[in-house]
């Protein structure tokens, strides 16, 4: 192949990070994240989602800074009460005279939670279960995934229901049975791709160089699935925040008066009608943040999933 | 008689650094004859074909001062008329029939859908001019593979199979693509065998694609030698001993030979001034 | 060296792709396979390391039998060369990460040296060192894999179809590399190909095989001089000079 004579002219670091021929480790890695980097920017739903996502971390970092009301305490009920949005109340009051659009704030704290646990809970175990049924195979597979399918047969709500009637109500129950409940679809497509990469001649290659089992799941098997879990994860994102918030919904997650997005809509329910804003403002928030992640969550699949990459 | 020109045939690929040509400027003319484009990977040699059928993959573009094949313009022809010149008068075999049959029909019906646009009403017709189809491929047993699918072939008979597909309208030209690379060099010999037929037979016009020196040499009447998207050498297959492009001569004398020991085995300095 | 005695491979299915195979290669000999799609040669390479199962047979390296699973001994002293070179390098590890395994998983601590001396010996020099296998061709991938097979400085390598993805130049730069390894090391190859021009360039003796079964062996000087016994060597020897256009049945 011949390139043109009009190749444009590449700044030095650009230059560097895009060397075919890295000097050193570090050059090797950040070339390589630049490049996916480079392939994500020029995704422009994907930046959205990006931003849409680093705006939820900020705010949640930045809550008490921002929010101009205290979420839990409410003002004078008789003066301040479901107050519709204004330039005191911009997403008005709710009806224990409560800031909303503060109550919005400190709730993304809650959610950024129950992602950032169920993230860290879930997807390990996926991993775990699925590399190592799909590369021993034979009986271990076997159980593994029948386990995987008992707990796949459960409509996840349900089963978040029976752990947290079982636990109790309450923000932390209700992540423990979010995340018991959502590794089993990690785990099968964590198994499916172990299944087509532990044939391959570089698994063959590393076990004749005599790496034991643990060494070649963790070290060779697992980076590989990783893009895929991790696009499966975000995607799912936006509806473990719904399942969260149908917890709180129902009364079973986080409990009054913590403004949890859910919670806050369960309350807004006696109030749709004359005060569409009391429950309209949360769902706003759940429904923005669920695109983000959604967003996110192609933008990534189109830079990490070579399958789905030309 | 000429049946196929070609004059300089570019096609462009762009790339995040701007476009990147990898036919850069081929001509050669085809009559009733086996033509063979050598070359190794990256040559062009596979892109030249694809671009005589309009097959070339989006998003690359194709250009050339002439490109016609029996006095039809390929330039300016639409996409139906592409389509209909490819499903009829010219067709291509690929390299691999695993990806080039499809999987959930029988070959039967596959070999009948091609004679579908053909003016063959009756179906037992079709049927009957299938079945002759698969016996001059040397499909011993026509009427098993008629009903047979894909996956229940071997490499061999499927690439047979869809040697078949692909002669059954009776195309004036073929351009077979690395057609026996996939195949055992005993199989890769009786495949060569039908082709040669089919030449000889009925006056069609092939070009052969390969990287095999050898075959191309023994199998071809003419051969056009490919490095980086050029035609270094163009030369009578008979003659190939006495090529004078350094690059040709590279290539024929890296080969491991049979019957001389060569050690170690010439290799290939590649000068760059063969790709200006 | 290394003792192949009546072996059989079945898969699980019941596949028996190797029907009682025997040979032995002596120290430092190159010895090939050569057999067409499913003959059950490269089942042959599996079974020595371990990759296939061995339903029935004796195998046997410096006279002694071969354990299973294969002792970390056995990985320093066997190594294997793969067909496919875009196949057998892991994607997202480097040329680095890739020849620091195998000396990790042994305990060698002289990583650096090893590594710089290993590329600079199969031809390609430190300046590859932190590729990506994508930033390689063809080539120059399988010159690395020949590279991780010869870290351990092992005595016996196995190859299968180590350039049957390459193109002919590519090819020839390949054979060359191994011949002269051989030589200056004096390894122990036992080298498997379709192709008996590659086959009679690289060994002194070797087998043919077809349909799991050995069918005969011989010296590459038989092979030159066309003294093959049986009609299937004959035919294979045919179609290894090209096409012929007058049938020969």
């Amino acid at each position: 192949m011949t390139l043109s004579p009009e190749t444009p002219a590449l700044s030095p670091r650009r230059e560097w990070l895009l060397s075919e021929q890295p000097a050193s480790r570090r050059q090797a890695r950040l070339g390589q994240v630049y490049r996916t980097w480079l392939t994500f920017r020029s995704n422009p739903l994907a930046m959205v989602g990006l931003v849409i996502i680093l705006a939820l971390i900020l705010v949640a970092i930045f809550a008490p800074l921002l929010a101009p009301y205290n979420p839990i305490q409410g003002g004078d009920l008789r003066t301040e009460r479901l107050l519709p949005p204004s330039w005191a109340h911009w997403m008005g009051t709710d009806d224990q005279g409560r800031d909303i659009l503060s109550r919005v704030i400190h709730g993304s704290r809650l959610t950024l939670v129950v992602v950032i646990l169920v993230a860290v809970i879930a997807t390990p175990i996926g991993l775990a279960v699925g590399t190592t049924a799909g590369y021993f195979g034979g009986w271990v597979d076997a159980a593994l995934m029948r386990l995987t399918d008992i707990f796949l047969a459960f409509p996840r709500l349900i089963l978040a229901l029976a752990f947290v009637a079982a636990l109790g109500p309450g923000i932390e129950n209700a992540i423990i049975a979010i995340a018991i409940t959502s590794w089993p679809p990690y785990a099968r497509l964590a198994r499916a791709e172990t299944l087509t990469i532990r044939g391959q001649d570089y698994i063959n290659a590393i076990r004749l160089q005599g790496a034991r089992s643990p060494r070649i799941i963790w070290g060779h098997v697992v980076p590989l699935c990783l893009p895929s879990v991790i696009i499966r994860v975000t995607l799912d994102m936006a509806g473990i925040i719904l399942t969260a918030a149908g917890l709180g919904f129902l009364g079973l997650g986080a409990q009054p008066p913590m403004p949890e997005w859910g919670a806050m809509i369960a309350t807004g329910r006696k109030y749709i009608v004359d005060q569409w804003w009391v429950a309209t403002m949360p769902g706003l928030a759940i429904f923005a943040v669920s695109l983000g992640f959604n967003f996110l969550g192609d933008g990534l699949r189109d830079v990490l999933d070579p399958k789905a990459r030309k | 008689m000429t049946l196929l020109t070609v004059e300089n045939l570019r096609v462009t690929f762009p790339t995040r650094r701007g476009p990147s040509e990898v036919v850069r400027g081929v001509t050669f003319t085809l009559g009733r004859e086996r033509l063979g484009i050598v070359g190794e990977s990256g040559s062009g040699k596979s892109q030249t074909g694809r671009a005589i059928l309009g097959l070339t993959p989006p998003p690359g573009m194709i250009a050339a001062d002439r490109l016609s094949f029996d006095g039809i313009n390929l330039l300016n022809a639409s996409r139906a008329e592409m389509r209909s010149l490819r499903g009829g008068r010219m067709s291509m075999v690929m390299q691999d029939p695993k990806f080039s049959l499809n999987p959930v029909m029988t070959i039967g019906s596959q070999i009948m859908e091609a004679l579908k646009f053909h003016g063959h009403s009756s179906r037992s017709e079709k049927k009957a001019r299938a079945i002759a189809m698969l016996e001059a491929v040397q499909i011993r047993d026509p009427e098993r593979v008629f009903r047979a699918y894909p996956h229940e072939l071997s490499g061999g008979m499927g690439q047979r199979a869809m040697i078949a597909m692909m002669l059954v309208t009776e195309p004036d030209l073929l351009i077979a693509d690395e057609p026996t690379s996939a195949l055992d060099v005993t199989v890769q010999i009786e495949v060569l065998r039908i082709l040669d037929r089919l030449v000889a037979d009925r006056g069609m016009g092939l070009i052969f694609i390969s990287h095999d020196m050898r075959l191309v040499s023994s199998f071809c009447d003419r051969v056009l030698v490919m490095y980086a998207g050029r035609v270094v050498e163009e030369l009578k297959a008979s003659e190939l001993s006495r090529a004078k492009h350094p690059y040709t001569q590279g290539l024929l004398n890296c080969l491991p030979k049979l019957d001389n020991d060569v050690r170690p085995l010439p290799t290939l300095n590649r000068d760059g001034a063969w790709a200006l | 060296m290394i003792d192949i005695r009546d072996l059989h491979v079945t898969f699980d299915g019941g596949v028996r792709a190797v029907r009682g195979v025997s040979f032995a290669v002596a120290r430092g000999e190159s010895y090939g396979i050569v057999g067409e799609s499913g003959s059950g040669k490269s089942t042959v390479l599996r079974a020595i390391c371990g990759l296939a199962p061995t339903s029935a047979g004796h195998l046997l390296i410096d006279g002694k039998e071969l354990t299973s699973p294969r002792s970390p001994d056995f990985y320093r002293r066997v190594q294997m060369v793969f067909q496919d070179p875009y196949a057998s390098l892991h994607p997202r590890h480097t040329v680095d990460r890739v020849l620091s395994e195998p000396l990790a998983i042994h305990g060698f601590t002289d990583h650096e040296t090893r590594i710089e001396r290993a590329l600079t010996e199969v031809g390609l020099g430190p300046s590859f060192r932190f590729r990506y296998p994508h930033q390689l061709s063809g080539g120059q991938r399988q010159r690395v894999a020949v590279a991780r097979a010869l870290i351990l400085e092992p005595q016996v390598l196995l190859l299968d179809e180590p350039t049957s993805a390459l193109d002919a130049s590519i090819q020839a730069e390949v054979l060359n590399l191994l011949d002269r390894l051989r030589t200056e090391r004096g390894l122990t190859y036992v080298m498997v190909s379709h192709d008996l021009a590659v086959v009679a360039h690289m060994c002194d003796r070797l087998l043919v095989m077809q349909h799991g079964q050995a069918v005969e062996e011989l010296t590459r000087d038989a092979l030159r001089a066309h003294q093959a016994t049986t009609p299937y060597t004959q035919q294979l020897l045919a179609a290894s000079e090209g096409y012929k256009p007058a049938p020969v049945q």
